[in-house]
């Protein structure tokens, strides 16, 4: 349903068969113990159906590259729906040394992978060979696990930043992958709606400069994104942690918020105080 | 081959001597201390790569069903029921090893060790293996609450080097490894620079010792 102010076309709350407050088809969706109800429109329809919809969800993560290795940031929110339900959630997650996660997406899909990802660094460490996963393997293992999900037809909803500095050569990496196991890597890079909106001030003031930026731009440059997507994404909160990973390890900052300013929403159609 | 384990009160250290069956034999390898988790170590000898397999899994297991890592007690707890089994069946052999774990969990360091019967015991020092009396006469003298790791380390090289006699036993390389506040809490072998002056020092006290005799 198309988004109007004119609220006589809203319809009544709740009360319209197939439609829920969003305008979604809730036929379309699983409902406990109302299998019966359900009005099959294809032959597959009887079909097990596997994970069809997140449901606690983290928004978008933004990562980028500078000069002494990659940042990430992530907002502290998990949504249930539109619920601001968990305002303390931690959705940057470091694996062994040197790499760091961050997830967007369902938040227990999330906790499995943080769990695969545990017993997979003590499996490599109990070996004692003197290796130790860096990023650019974690980001192999993880993009084979998503792709392997997928291909299931029971895909982890998640969309990953993997982001991290080989602690041997120096090199980072700084790559994404998604329920699809769609996968790429960039000198930017933003989930969701930090992937329409983030991504050209990030292309901007990260890829359009001659030196790549020193740790305190970079730091300015994340806040300032995060203080965007804080203005336009209404998933996400004024709560977010930044990660940084050099080639001395990686490390995940306290909890930290942006200034803001609100006084031009009064003057927004649709928004502030206006009755017609 | 003689194996012994220090509790102190910021970590555990275990101490193993290896002999060497073969003088090419590259050092540092097939080692005789090795880690079944993040928190736990294992002191094998023998059939100890199996067990070792088997305490990854136990830890595993553990970790899947409860999301924290086993406690030292519970691993030999179901360490001891698997080598237990292997008295019962007389398809099957035994396991010829006594076995010495270590830990540090929220608890503080753990110690414990395993009998082939698959009894166990906690201790705040033991020794198993070829030996072991003579280590654990020189184990009990030692003031445990008042160590340091470093110094536990120094310790349990002295007593491996005081144990053998190199004019009977076969050469052998010393295995130091400990787990708890000079490790991050994590079991590893102890680094390099610390494993040599150990291993002098045990040497050297064990020579001076022998020389007094």
């Amino acid at each position: 349903m198309a988004m109007t102010n004119n609220f006589t076309s809203w319809g009544r709350p709740f009360t319209d068969a197939k439609m829920d407050m969003y305008g979604g088809d809730i036929t379309q969706r699983y409902q406990l113990g109302s299998e019966h109800l359900q009005q099959h429109s294809d032959k597959f329809a009887d079909a097990v159906q596997k994970t069809q919809q997140p449901i606690v969800t983290g928004t978008s993560v933004i990562g980028l590259k500078y000069k002494d290795g990659i940042m990430l940031a992530a907002d502290n929110l998990a949504s249930y729906g539109s619920l601001a339900r968990f305002k303390d959630i931690q959705r940057l997650h470091s694996v062994g040394s040197h790499t760091i996660i961050g997830a967007a997406g369902d938040m227990s899909d999330f906790q499995h992978v943080q769990h695969q990802l545990e017993s997979l660094v003590i499996d490599e460490y109990c070996h004692d060979d003197g290796h130790a996963l860096g990023p650019a393997q974690i980001y192999e293992y993880m993009s084979t696990l998503m792709y392997h999900r997928r291909s299931q037809l029971n895909p982890l909803w998640n969309a990953f930043v993997v982001g991290g500095v080989d602690p041997k050569s120096g090199e980072p990496t700084l790559a994404y992958v998604d329920l699809l196991g769609t996968t790429y890597s960039a000198p930017t890079i933003g989930t969701g709606y930090a992937s329409m909106i983030a991504i050209p001030l990030l292309r901007r003031l990260v890829e359009d400069r001659k030196e790549p930026p020193n740790e305190e731009e970079a730091l300015d440059i994340i806040k300032t994104c995060m203080k965007v997507l804080f203005y336009r994404d209404a998933r996400s909160l004024n709560k977010f942690q930044v990660a940084k990973i050099t080639k001395e390890g990686a490390e995940i900052s306290p909890s930290m918020s942006v200034e803001t300013e609100w006084g031009f929403a009064e003057g927004i159609r649709g928004y502030g105080g206006q009755t017609q | 081959m003689l194996v012994i384990g220090i509790r102190v009160n910021d970590g555990v250290i275990l101490a193993a001597q290896k002999l060497l069956d073969s003088k090419l034999l590259v050092p540092g390898t097939a080692k005789r201390i090795l880690s079944a988790d993040m928190h736990a170590s294992a002191g094998l000898r023998a059939d100890g790569k199996h067990l070792q397999t088997r305490a990854r899994e136990e830890c595993k297991n553990y970790r899947d069903n409860y999301m924290s890592p086993i406690p030292l007690k519970q691993l030999s707890d179901r360490l001891g029921s698997y080598l237990n089994a292997y008295t019962l069946y007389s398809s099957v052999r035994p396991f010829g090893i006594s076995t010495v774990i270590s830990s540090y969990d929220k608890n503080g360091p753990q110690l414990y060790a395993i009998e082939p019967s698959g009894l166990y015991w906690g201790y705040q020092a033991t020794a198993v293996g070829k030996g072991k009396q003579l280590a654990q006469t020189e184990l009990e003298k030692l003031k445990l609450n008042e160590l340091s790791m470093r110094q536990a380390v120094f310790e349990a090289a002295r007593i491996i080097h005081l144990v053998h006699d190199p004019t009977k036993d076969k050469g052998f390389e010393l295995e130091l490894s400990w787990i708890g506040k000079d490790s991050q809490f994590k079991h590893a072998h102890v680094p390099a620079q610390l494993y040599q002056e150990a291993n002098e020092y045990g040497k050297s006290q064990a020579e001076s010792g022998r020389m007094q005799e």
